[in-house]
Order: C-alpha cells, then sequence, then structure tokens
C-alpha cells in the first residue's frame, strides 16, 4: 500500500498532502481538506452527489483518487459563493427556482451547473438539462431544477466566469459586477 | 465501499507502463479513466495488487489524421473526442456515439480506450470501433500487435489483451465523406448502460450501399457484428430493399439474454424495430402500408 506527497489547489488554497493510494478524492476532501459540502451518496459515480470541479470540469470525486489530483485546480461547493457570501450565479439560480428541498443532491449540481457556466457564454439549456442526467435528485421532481438551468442558460444571473478566476481563487473579480 | 490497498504507480512513458505491467506478472490493473474501474475498486470486485494509472502519458492522448484512418489515442476523454473537430466531421458516427456515453461528468473522465479495453457488453464505444471497421494497437515489452476490434472480444469483460499488454491507440479507417449515421439505443434513463442498441455507417453510391458496418450492443455476451445483415445490404439498391428481412438477419446474429431490466425476448423484439426504424429513417424510406 503506498503513499503519496500530492500538491494542489483546493478552493483557491494552495495544499500539500500526504495520502494513501487508495483514498478517494471524495473522502479526501471531506475529511483532511473539510470540505463536507462533497456529499457521499452511493460512492460508485451513480448519483451525482459528489460532483466537483476538477481544472474546471464537473467530475465525480468519488471515481478519483486523491492521489490523481496532484497538481489539479479543485473546486467544491464551498468555494462557489464570494467571501462576503453573496452567491454564485449557479446557487442564485437554484435558490430562486426552488431547485431543492433536502439538500442532499444540490452541491452537486451546483458543481455541473458553475462548470456550465464558466465561459464565456453560458452552455445551452439543452446542454444543461442532459448533463442533469448525471444527478439523482429524490425530493424536487427536477422541475425546480430545470427552472434553474433555464434561467442560468439565458444569462438571467449572469455568467460564472467572473467569479472562479484564473488563479483558482474564488470570488467576484473586482470591477467585473455581477448582473442580478 | 472503500477499495482495498493497493500501490499506485503513474508511469511517465509507455515503454514504462509496459515494464511495469510485464513485472507485475498479473497482478497489476490499469487505470485510465476510472469511470467503471473505481465502482469496482469500491465495491471490492477488483482487488489488485498495483494500479498503474496512464494518467500521466502524454503520448497516449489526443485525436490525428494518419494514412487511411483516424487515430484516436487510448487516452483521449470521451468529453475532448465528442468536442473535436476532426471526429465530428470525419467520423460523425463515433461523435453520435460519444453522446451516449455514460453522463456529462463521468465523460469529463472517462477514456475512449478504456471503454474498449473493458469490453462491457451494453457500452457505445466497443460496438462503435467494430461497426467502423476500426484496428486495436496493442503494445507490450514484447512488441507491437493489432487486432481488429471484431477480434477483440471474448465474452463480458473478457478481451485478447493479455495482462501485460496495454492498447494504446484506436484506430478508425476512413469513411467516404457523407455516409450515413446509424444510431439507435433503448436504455431506461439517458446515461444509463442499453438494453438494446446498435450503431453503424452507410455509404450509398448510385442508389445502392456501397459499404456498410454495423453492430450491436447490449445484445450479447460481446458487441457483435451484423455480418449477415452488412452483406445483405451491400450491393442492395434501395428502392426493392426488403428492410424487414435485412433486420430479421440482423436480430437472428445477436444473442441477447434475460436479465432483470429486460428479457431476451424484449431485446430481440426491440432490436429488430429499432433496426428497421432507423434504417429506414437513414434511407428515407417510407414504412410498408
Amino acid at each position: 500500500m503506498s503513499e503519496h506527497a500530492i500538491a494542489w489547489t483546493v478552493n483557491g488554497h494552495r495544499r500539500h498532502d500526504r495520502v494513501e493510494a487508495r483514498t478517494s478524492l471524495a473522502d479526501h476532501l471531506r475529511l483532511e481538506a473539510g470540505c463536507t459540502g462533497v456529499h457521499l451518496g452511493c460512492e460508485h459515480g451513480v448519483c451525482g452527489a459528489c460532483t466537483v470541479l476538477v481544472d474546471g470540469r464537473a467530475v465525480r470525486a468519488c471515481l478519483m483518487l486523491a492521489v490523481q489530483a496532484d497538481g489539479a485546480d479543485v473546486t467544491t461547493v464551498e468555494g462557489l459563493a464570494a467571501p462576503d457570501g453573496t452567491f454564485h450565479p449557479a446557487q442564485e439560480a437554484m435558490r430562486e427556482a426552488h431547485g431543492l428541498q433536502c439538500g442532499f443532491c444540490t452541491p452537486g449540481v451546483l458543481m455541473t451547473f458553475a462548470a456550465l457556466t464558466a465561459g464565456e457564454e453560458p452552455a445551452d439549456e439543452a446542454t444543461m438539462i442532459a448533463a442533469m442526467s448525471g444527478h439523482v435528485c429524490r425530493c424536487t421532481g427536477y422541475q425546480g431544477i430545470r427552472r434553474a438551468a433555464r434561467a442560468l442558460a439565458e444569462g438571467r444571473y449572469g455568467g460564472g466566469a467572473e467569479r472562479i478566476s484564473e488563479d483558482g481563487a474564488t470570488g467576484p473579480a473586482a470591477g467585473k459586477g455581477q448582473a442580478a | 465501499m472503500k477499495p482495498a490497498p493497493f500501490d499506485y504507480v503513474r508511469p511517465a512513458s509507455v515503454a514504462e507502463a509496459c515494464r511495469v505491467l510485464a513485472e507485475a506478472g498479473g497482478g497489476a490493473t490499469v487505470l485510465a479513466g476510472g469511470q467503471t474501474l473505481m465502482p469496482l475498486l469500491n465495491l471490492r470486485m477488483s482487488q489488485p495488487f498495483i494500479l498503474v494509472d496512464l494518467g500521466g502519458i502524454a503520448e497516449l492522448r489526443g485525436v490525428s489524421e494518419v494514412a487511411g484512418g483516424i487515430r484516436v489515442g487510448a487516452m483521449t476523454r470521451q468529453a475532448e473526442a465528442l468536442a473535436d473537430a476532426t471526429l465530428a466531421r470525419r467520423l460523425p458516427a463515433l461523435v453520435t456515439a460519444l453522446g451516449h456515453v455514460g453522463h456529462h461528468q463521468t465523460r469529463n473522465r472517462g477514456t475512449v480506450g478504456g471503454s474498449i479495453a473493458l469490453g462491457e457488453p451494453a457500452a457505445e464505444m466497443p460496438a462503435t470501433a467494430i461497426a467502423l471497421g476500426a484496428t486495436l494497437e496493442i503494445i507490450s515489452t514484447r512488441g507491437t500487435r493489432h487486432v481488429a476490434a471484431a477480434d477483440f472480444y471474448l465474452g463480458p469483460y473478457m478481451t485478447v489483451l493479455e495482462p501485460d499488454e496495454l492498447l494504446t491507440a484506436v484506430v478508425y479507417p476512413d469513411w467516404a465523406a457523407g455516409h450515413l449515421v446509424l444510431f439507435r439505443e433503448v436504455a431506461q434513463r439517458p446515461g444509463d448502460f442499453a438494453l438494446v442498441g446498435m450503431v453503424g455507417a452507410l455509404v450509398l453510391e448510385d442508389g445502392k450501399v456501397a459499404r456498410a458496418g454495423l453492430a450491436w450492443f447490449g445484445m450479447g455476451p460481446t458487441p457483435i457484428r451484423m455480418r449477415r445483415a452488412e452483406e445483405a445490404l451491400l450491393g442492395a439498391a434501395l428502392a426493392d430493399l426488403d428492410v424487414e428481412a435485412v433486420a430479421g438477419l440482423a436480430v437472428a446474429e445477436s444473442a441477447p439474454f434475460d436479465d432483470h431490466h429486460a428479457s431476451a425476448e424484449y431485446r430481440r423484439t426491440v432490436g429488430r424495430r429499432i433496426f428497421a426504424r432507423g434504417l429506414r429513417e437513414v434511407l428515407d424510406l417510407r414504412e410498408a402500408a
């Protein structure tokens, strides 16, 4: 059983960790990095609750080893809102659309929405709805989540690009006001 | 739901990876995108001594045009292939199939070669490689060999790959510009493995089928090339094509099974329908009254 040193970024903070080879990215984020917003539902890639951003792409944290995150820039739901608590557009859209009830699946849904709104233009509605096939929600019947997807695709809450800046630091960049 | 302990190595080259595999004497498992392997590890259905992560081998990634075809490096992520302009133009059947592989989130990690090497019989990538006539490049310390995708599968998750061998690339042959794409999949939810699926390509010349490549997935212990249906289509004039008869030939070549999702009879019935509908749609033929 091997152990490995990894140097990576979590929500804008540089970290150096030692990880056992078999530890999943999800477990390491939860147990060592304190990111308990990474929810573990099924631990075999079906439910989508553990979805995080790795180098800007939405991936399942339960289907990746922590050692594979060496050198990566990881964002969890804890890194979405601005330091002053201002919601990320994905969070704002989900709140407005009543896209959650119990909230278990919500961090994963938010991370996929964040990935799909991070470009200059948000992904279109069909792309966002299709990406929601990767998330299981047992409360909402998905209609609120669909409304949130539509609002984000229409750019109603602005893009997310300003919020997750290139150096991995989160929060609204100065001078780039968010459309409310 | 936690993997059994293992050692992890991340070789930087194909040569190094092959050395590790050779020295491990069958105790190593290759990690590509991990989107199927990680669940198997978490469930302890797979308990390797050594996990060989191919994620650090740059030469295994990317799409390139080669003489007579297109080479897709085994570690090319499914999302990368899905967004690749060359594949969109030259191999639309592959791109269509990629859109049905897992979910957005798993395609960001999952690889083209990983899916092909794994050999899930209901997956899209193995059947597409067979339908398009792809050749698989396989490397070990003993040398390089090339195997036709149609000869690669022995059974569910069983392939001709030896424990010391690595699938390094998939070479898809050229298909004439403007060829037709056949793709149908019936699954319980988007992103699930197919209950029944078919993929293929057709080239038409002067109102006749000049080239056909067709395969089933989810219709037997391996993906299955529809050889007799292909033969029946070759040279056939569209005007007097008996679509139902060809669909019958195609289904006769399948070997579906009963499981808790669907019966073999269901799969044969649905297979026949999607084949006939798909063929009519792509050839712009009307259903017989």
